[in-house]
């Protein structure tokens, strides 16, 4: 599912907000992303601890990046019994679309310590462009 | 499964009231899953963003302390556009009962996943009693 429009509207007075630490108390689709952007790229940083780099999933058309994984809920042997069970498992898919569309083949994902970082480079024909202003 | 885990969301420590931390940052508590097994306990932590040299288990009398420290790489020049989760460190704290042998406790991390291995004492081992009928 694709952000809804009342998010993508807000988007910006979230950004604006100006604590790193802030986080919006709303609903969100499994796994929660955080996304950064400049003019030439996205970062999107999701936290899947447990997982294996080939477990995940990244995916790019358009504007739009999609991540899927899954991760297996511990095996219990016949005498093993569960005291607390807090942790997720199960498998997620979900896509997020950026404000430009991306390189494709220029995405990359790194996985480390539970954390994925994929950065999406801007398609070149998109970048910003300065002009010059001449004076006669 | 969507269900379950559209309602995730990390979870602050609670500091007693009028408590505070020196540093500006937040402090979430690991979600766990503990396992019983049948001559030990296993505690398993979601601590993404550490590694075996950032988290810190400390037992003191029957507390069993985990602290997780993250340190966050910060690419200069982007700008913040969402945030869905929190960042900081992690803490949490178990009692443990006698029955664990404070020796042989093992503990590694992997992929951002703590687990405790906590193997349960000789004594506690052999304490099963019959019930016999009449």
């Amino acid at each position: 599912m694709l952000l809804s429009d009342f998010e993508r509207i807000f988007e910006p007075l979230w950004g604006m907000t100006g604590s790193r630490w802030r986080v919006p108390q709303r609903r969100t689709e499994f796994p929660p992303f955080n996304v950064w952007v400049s003019d030439d790229r996205a970062v999107i940083t999701t936290e899947l601890p447990g997982l294996n780099p080939q477990d995940i999933d990244v995916s790019v058309i358009g504007k739009i990046v999609t991540l899927k994984g899954c991760r297996n809920s511990e095996e219990l042997k016949n005498n093993d019994t569960y005291h607390r069970r807090e942790r997720w498992y199960g498998s997620f898919n979900k896509s997020i679309e950026l404000p430009f569309n991306i390189e494709s083949n220029k995405v990359s994902a790194n996985f480390g310590r539970g954390i994925l970082t994929v950065t999406l480079p801007r398609a070149e024909a998109e970048k910003p462009k300065k002009i010059e202003i001449k004076s006669e | 499964m969507q269900e379950n885990t559209q309602e995730i969301q990390k979870k602050e420590v609670e500091s007693p009231a009028g408590v505070e931390r020196t540093k500006d940052q937040k402090v979430y508590m690991p979600a766990v899953d503990i396992i019983e097994r049948t001559d030990e306990i296993v505690v398993i932590a979601d601590m993404a963003g550490c590694d075996e040299n950032s988290v810190d288990i400390t037992l003191e009398k029957n507390l069993l302390t985990i602290y997780g420290k993250v340190l966050l790489e910060f690419d200069e020049g982007l700008k913040p556009a969402l945030f869905e989760y929190g960042t900081g460190d992690y803490q949490r704290v178990f009692t443990l009962s006698n029955e664990v042998d404070r020796e042989k406790i093992q503990a590694k991390v992997k992929n951002g996943v703590l687990t405790i291995i906590l193997p349960k004492s000789a004594a506690a081992k052999t304490k099963k009693i019959a019930v016999i009928s009449e």
